[in-house]
Order: C-alpha cells, then sequence, then structure tokens
C-alpha cells in the first residue's frame, strides 16, 4: 500500500456541480508525482479537497494516508498526520509575523505528535532550524519579521510556503500551482525545497499548468488532469510531450488549454 | 504573572480567572446609597482638609443635578442607591506585602502582583476596594524626587501641590460621572516626576474589586515636569457577582514641555461591572501624551482617553484596544483637541465583537482656529467575529481651522473561512487560528505594550477567542 491513495475520488462544489469526476492516484515514499492539467480541469479543488476546505464536498471515493480514511478529518487533523498543502494564493495574516506564525505551527505539530500533551520547542532551536531553512531556501532573512504573506511579491509568497513545507516535515507534499508567477531562480528553489524533502518518509504531488516547473522537479510519474479525470499517465517523457504537442492532443479544445 | 508560552496554552478554556472573592473583614463600610451624610463621612475617615471637604459635596449637588446620559451605553439599570460607596478594608497602608491580611495578600499573589514587582516594575499601588492597602517605589527613584503615593497620601503629604492641579483638568463638574467621582473618590495615585527625570520602569498601580455592589471610585493624577518621562500601567479585575458594581474613575494628567508621558489601562474587569472613567491629558510645549487603553472586561465600558495639545508642537497618542464578548458593550475610543499650532495626534482604534457582544468606537477630533499646521489621523479598525454581534463608529469632528492636516479612515472585517482554513492546514484548531488572527489584528497596540503586558494581553484574547468560532 502507498503512502497517500486516492480512489475513485468525486468532487463537488457546494452548488453540487462535480468538479473532481473520480480519480484513482496513489503516491508513495521517494516519489515526485505530477499532475498536468489545463486551467479549469479541477486541479486546485483536487487540491483544496485533499487537504479538507470545508466548501469542497467529497460525494463519493476515498483518500486513504497510511491506509487510513483522513475524509472525516478536520484540515488541521489532516496537517497533524503529515499532509501539507502548498497554496497557490496563500492568505495573509496582517500582525503575524513570519517566525511567530511558523513557531505557533510547529508547537502545533509537536503538540499533536505527542499525544496533544504541549511540546513548545525551545525558542534557540527553533531560530536554528528557522535560520537554517532559510538560508537553504534562500529565503531573505528580514522575512521572519515581516507579517505573514502581507504584501509579499509572488515570489515571496511562494517561497514562504516551501519554508513552511520544510519547518513542518509533511510525509506528503501537495503543491498548488507553486510555479505560476515565478522567475527561474524561485523555481531552482522551490525544486530545491521539494528534493530535499522526498526521501524515504516522504512523497509529493505537483499539480501545475505548465511542464516548466518539472524541469527542476523532476517527476517520477507524470499524471494529465483533464476535466476531473486523469486521461494519460506516464514517466517523464509524458511532460515533454505535453510540452511540445499542447493539451490539444488529450481532446482539450483551444479556449479549455490557455 | 502567568508568561510562559506553556502557561498560556493550558490555561485555554479556563473561564474569567479572577472571579474569586475574599471574605470582608473590613474596618469600615459605608451604608448603602449616596447621601450628603456619607460624603462627608468619607471626607472625616480620610480626616481632609475643608476645602477637600466642600469639594466633595458640591460635587454631589453637580451629580444630582445632571441627568443621566442617554447616549452610549445603557445606563439606566444603575440602582445608584444600591451601592457602597466607601470601603475601608485595612487601617493602614503596608509597604511589604507581608504585613497585609493573608485573605488579602493571597488575592495579590493569585493576581501576580508581587512577583511582577520583582521582575519589572519601578513601583506599585495595589487598591482594595476604596483604599490603596499596599504602596512602594523603588529607592533611588524616591532619591531623585519622585513621587509615587496614592491619592489620599498625595493630598495629605503635598495639599499644595495637589490643590493647584486637583480638579483642574477635569472640573467636578465636567460630566455625572466625574462628578460623581469627585464627591466619594478614594485612592488612586498621585504621581510627580521632577524635571529631566526619567522613569525607565512602569510604574503600576493594580485596581480590585472584592465586595458585592461595590463602587470603587479611585482619583489618579499625574504631573510630569518639564522633560521628564513616566509610564503609568494600570490592571484592574473583580469577582463575579450576579448584582453590578460600579467603577468610575477620574484620571487627570499634566504633561510640561518636553515632558512624555504614557498611561497604559489593561482593564478585565468581570462582566458584572459598569466602568465609567473620565481620563483627559494636557500637553504642552514639545511634549507627548499616549494613553494605550485595553478594554477586555466589564459589562458596559464608556471611556474616552483625551489629550489637549495646548502647547506648540505637542504630540498625542491614543491606542484603543476593545474587546465585546457575550453581554459586553465596550463603548469606547479617544479625543484629540488641537489648541496650539504644530500640533499632531493619531488615534487608532481596533476592536472585536463576538458572540452578540457590541463594540463601538466613540471619538473626537477637534482643531481649534490658529492650529495651524496641525496634523491627526484617526484610523478604527473594527473586527466582527460573528452574525449576532455588532460594531459601530461615531467619529465626531471639528475643524475650524484651515491649514491643517486631517485624515480618517474604518474598515471593518471579518475572520474569513479562506484565512482560516490556511492556517487550520498547517496543523493549528480552529480557535487556535481565530486566536493568531486576533491577535494579529491587534498587534500595532500590543507591540506597544511591555513584554509581560503584551503576553497577557495575548493570553487574555486567546481566553476571549475559546469557543467563540465555529
Amino acid at each position: 500500500m502507498s503512502l497517500l491513495e486516492i480512489t475513485n475520488l468525486h468532487v463537488s462544489t457546494e452548488d453540487g456541480t462535480e468538479i473532481v469526476r473520480g480519480l484513482d492516484l496513489a503516491v508513495d515514499t521517494n516519489e515526485v508525482h505530477a499532475i498536468m492539467g489545463p486551467n479549469g480541469s479541477g486541479k486546485s479543488t483536487l487540491a483544496y479537497a485533499l487537504m479538507g476546505h470545508p466548501a469542497y464536498e467529497i460525494t463519493e471515493g476515498d483518500v486513504l494516508l497510511d491506509g487510513e480514511s483522513v475524509l472525516e478529518l478536520e484540515a488541521d487533523e489532516r496537517a497533524q498526520r503529515g499532509l501539507f498543502l502548498a497554496f497557490q494564493y496563500p492568505h495573509a495574516v496582517p500582525g503575524v509575523t513570519v517566525a511567530s506564525f511558523l513557531r505557533s505551527a510547529v508547537n502545533a505539530m509537536r503538540k499533536a505528535r505527542n499525544g496533544g500533551e504541549e511540546d513548545p520547542i525551545k525558542i534557540p532551536e527553533f531560530r536554528k532550524q528557522l535560520d537554517a531553512a532559510m538560508k537553504e531556501l534562500e529565503v531573505p532573512k528580514e522575512i521572519a519579521g515581516r507579517y505573514l504573506n502581507d504584501g509579499f511579491s509572488g515570489g515571496e509568497k511562494k517561497r514562504v510556503e516551501i519554508l513552511q513545507m520544510a519547518l513542518l516535515h509533511p510525509r506528503i507534499a501537495v503543491l498548488d500551482e507553486t510555479d505560476s508567477g515565478l522567475d527561474i531562480d524561485a523555481l531552482r528553489v522551490v525544486a530545491a525545497g521539494v528534493r530535499n524533502l522526498v526521501g524515504p518518509e516522504t512523497g509529493a504531488l505537483v499539480i501545475t499548468h505548465y511542464q516548466r516547473i518539472l524541469n527542476y522537479v523532476k517527476p517520477d510519474f507524470v499524471h494529465v488532469f483533464v476535466d476531473g479525470r486523469i486521461v494519460q499517465e506516464g514517466g517523464p517523457e509524458l511532460a515533454e510531450q505535453l510540452e511540445a504537442e499542447g493539451y490539444q492532443a488529450f481532446g482539450v479544445t483551444k479556449e479549455e488549454a490557455a | 504573572m502567568a508568561t510562559s508560552e506553556t502557561q498560556v496554552v493550558a490555561e485555554i478554556g479556563n473561564e474569567y480567572r479572577y472571579g474569586f472573592h475574599d471574605p470582608e473583614n473590613y474596618v469600615f463600610k459605608s451604608k448603602r446609597g449616596l447621601t450628603p451624610e456619607v460624603v462627608a463621612e468619607i471626607s472625616d475617615h480620610k480626616d481632609e482638609p475643608d476645602w477637600m471637604r466642600k469639594f466633595r459635596l458640591k460635587s454631589l449637588e453637580y451629580f444630582r443635578a445632571r441627568p443621566l446620559p442617554q447616549w452610549g451605553g445603557n445606563l439606566n439599570e444603575i440602582d445608584f442607591e444600591n451601592i457602597f460607596y466607601y470601603l475601608k478594608p485595612t487601617e493602614k497602608q503596608a509597604t511589604s506585602w507581608e504585613d497585609l491580611p493573608p485573605d488579602i495578600k493571597q488575592t495579590w499573589d493569585r493576581l501576580g502582583i508581587p512577583e511582577a514587582e520583582r521582575k519589572f516594575l519601578a513601583g506599585v499601588g495595589a487598591q482594595y476596594e476604596s483604599e490603596v492597602v499596599y504602596h512602594k517605589l523603588q529607592a533611588d527613584l524616591e532619591a531623585k524626587g519622585v513621587l509615587f503615593l496614592d491619592m489620599d497620601s498625595g493630598l495629605r503629604e503635598h495639599e499644595e501641590l495637589v490643590r493647584s492641579y486637583f480638579g483642574t483638568i477635569i472640573p467636578q463638574n465636567d460630566n455625572k460621572f466625574a462628578a460623581l467621582n469627585s464627591a466619594v473618590w478614594s485612592g488612586g495615585s498621585f504621581i510627580y516626576v521632577p524635571p529631566g527625570v526619567s522613569v525607565d520602569m512602569p510604574l503600576q498601580a493594580y485596581f480590585r474589586i472584592n465586595a458585592e455592589n461595590m463602587g470603587q471610585f479611585e482619583r489618579t493624577l499625574i504631573i510630569v515636569d518639564e522633560g521628564a518621562y513616566v509610564h503609568y500601567v494600570e490592571g484592574c479585575t473583580a469577582p463575579i457577582y450576579t448584582t453590578d458594581s460600579l467603577h468610575s474613575a477620574v484620571v487627570e494628567i499634566v504633561v510640561k514641555p518636553g515632558g512624555r508621558c504614557r498611561y497604559t489601562t489593561i482593564q478585565n474587569w468581570s462582566q458584572n461591572v459598569y466602568n465609567l472613567v473620565t481620563k483627559r491629558a494636557v500637553a504642552y510645549e514639545n511634549a507627548t501624551m499616549e494613553w494605550v487603553d485595553g478594554n477586555l472586561g466589564s459589562k458596559l465600558t464608556m471611556k474616552y482617553p483625551a489629550i489637549w495639545l495646548m502647547g506648540e508642537g505637542a504630540h498625542g497618542e491614543v491606542l484603543s484596544i476593545a474587546f465585546a464578548g457575550d453581554g459586553q458593550h465596550q463603548d469606547a475610543g479617544g479625543k484629540a483637541v488641537h489648541v496650539a499650532p504644530n500640533t499632531s495626534s493619531v488615534i487608532t482604534s481596533k476592536s472585536i465583537s463576538k458572540n452578540g457582544g457590541r463594540a463601538s468606537y466613540r471619538g473626537l477630533l477637534e482643531v481649534a482656529k490658529g492650529a495651524t499646521g496641525s496634523r491627526s489621523k484617526v484610523v478604527c479598525d473594527a473586527l466582527i467575529l460573528d452574525e449576532e454581534s455588532r460594531t459601530d463608529t461615531y467619529p465626531y469632528i471639528r475643524i475650524d481651522e484651515n491649514d491643517v492636516d486631517v485624515g480618517h479612515e474604518a474598515t471593518v472585517s471579518k475572520i474569513g473561512e479562506e484565512q482560516l482554513f490556511y492556517l487550520m492546514s498547517r496543523g493549528l484548531s480552529e480557535a487556535e487560528a481565530a486566536a493568531l488572527i486576533v491577535s494579529g489584528f491587534v498587534e500595532p497596540i500590543t507591540k506597544e505594550l511591555p513584554l509581560e503586558y503584551a503576553v497577557e494581553m495575548n493570553r487574555l484574547i486567546q481566553l476571549q477567542m475559546e469557543g467563540s468560532v465555529g
């Protein structure tokens, strides 16, 4: 059994529109999977639904982490089990610095892993981890003292998402269009973050419209996602084919593919 | 004082922590109700000079002549005849915590005051019911001529100084509750900081109501002389009773040229206390006055700390936080009156309402003719946590001068589902996520507090937030 197993997943919005229409996917440790799809194919809905966003209803199928269904769990409990979502549009929290937010999040994780008992990280230890991760991911030092995502550029937001991922040590990281709006340097950093993370304990699912990020994050498996379903699967070569031929080759009209 | 994060989180979910009360073993307790005899009796107990006795009795007339305000919050349910106006808990003031009656000492221990004094305060006054039962100032400040006394001792020991300022900033007939305080005042602080002296650590006063139907009427006068600095902090709590208590203070502050005064309040009365307070400061040439006003408790608070900018270059700031929960109405804000040229003021108000609570910003910005080149900025932000709660803004602005720069901004926001989801996806529970958003919302004010108070404020917010979302 894989670390993350998604079987026959159907997801609807609150008004009953079905967006994800029967998805099967398994992501194991040591694996990077890429889901590629055009705009409107349901990629972000899939990401939100995996994380437990209350606006999306799972009408059929299951999501198993370590063999256990997470469907009844709230987002915080899913995070505590090791699920992480790097947001396409991270939200701002004015007045809360990146450092203090990260410490709250790290402590929430530690509490969950300690059977619900407080086990706060010592501040010098946290500082050390934060400094190391920021250096590794080329996040400017001053970011730690700024308010979370408040007035951040697109690139800064994405780097801070990856910084959160690095400090929270998830088991399955889902990256929702983390590449959109990033320059080459930032892409390189994001890719390094994913590479550092994935290993014997961890796998990743990279959701993207463009093949570009996959030049940096080398995926082991590529899934083409159209209209709420996976229409083709393969190795890294599939991403290159997609880049060369476009989504039209997979039955998508030109407007949809834009 | 609980300062570590472990304690902070461990205490989440507790109810109001200060709701306990001690038995009453008092030296003197006045009859219920307000009469000239009760007022005279208070004056007798204090063995006051005749002018103060007359001041009190005249004030009582003003109080009786004035109608009850029908704006702000609902005051009609206050039963003035059911209140005890004077309660003397001990025979004499202590300068050592050990000298207090055990019940009272234990109360201060539970409130963490002796510990705070050891750690980070330059002086402490602790008022229990009507009297300041403990008072102490660091010896080096005393040697520099700093006066930090309870108001009654101030009047006894520095009568001329007190007399020349008392009731000059807030006249006895300023408003109904200032008149009430002027009639029955007891306790409070008297502070004088000599020219050029900077009191680097805060002076703190702590106000505790213990008895049911108690009225507490402390009176504070602070004089900051030229180029001097002081930071005064007050905290307030009371037991939970089913009937109401009344707290009605008057605070007068004079900041002389080049001086600076900061006055910080963390008001956490239990939800049966009417908190009706008049606070006003005057700031002369190049002086700075700052009010940091945190209102978390009480049934109804009506309080608008004011600054009169009397000298050229004077600067005033009001930072106001109001947190209104179930059954609470916080009618708070600030006033800035520009009298002299080139003065500046900033009023920042942040309110949070939840579980049917009501928070109102009420403020006044006035620029008098001749206050040319003055600048003022008023910012009110309200955060509403649910549909049952309410926020209002009443900004009064009167400008009689053309050459001024005045700005007013107001925002109302809600905690968004998307913001909560984002934080929860990082492992924070819904209550933790909401508390984090709220603490960020009030951060512009908590960052101005000394660390210990910022921690306390955030802890109080977390307590308030527990179970309030969803």
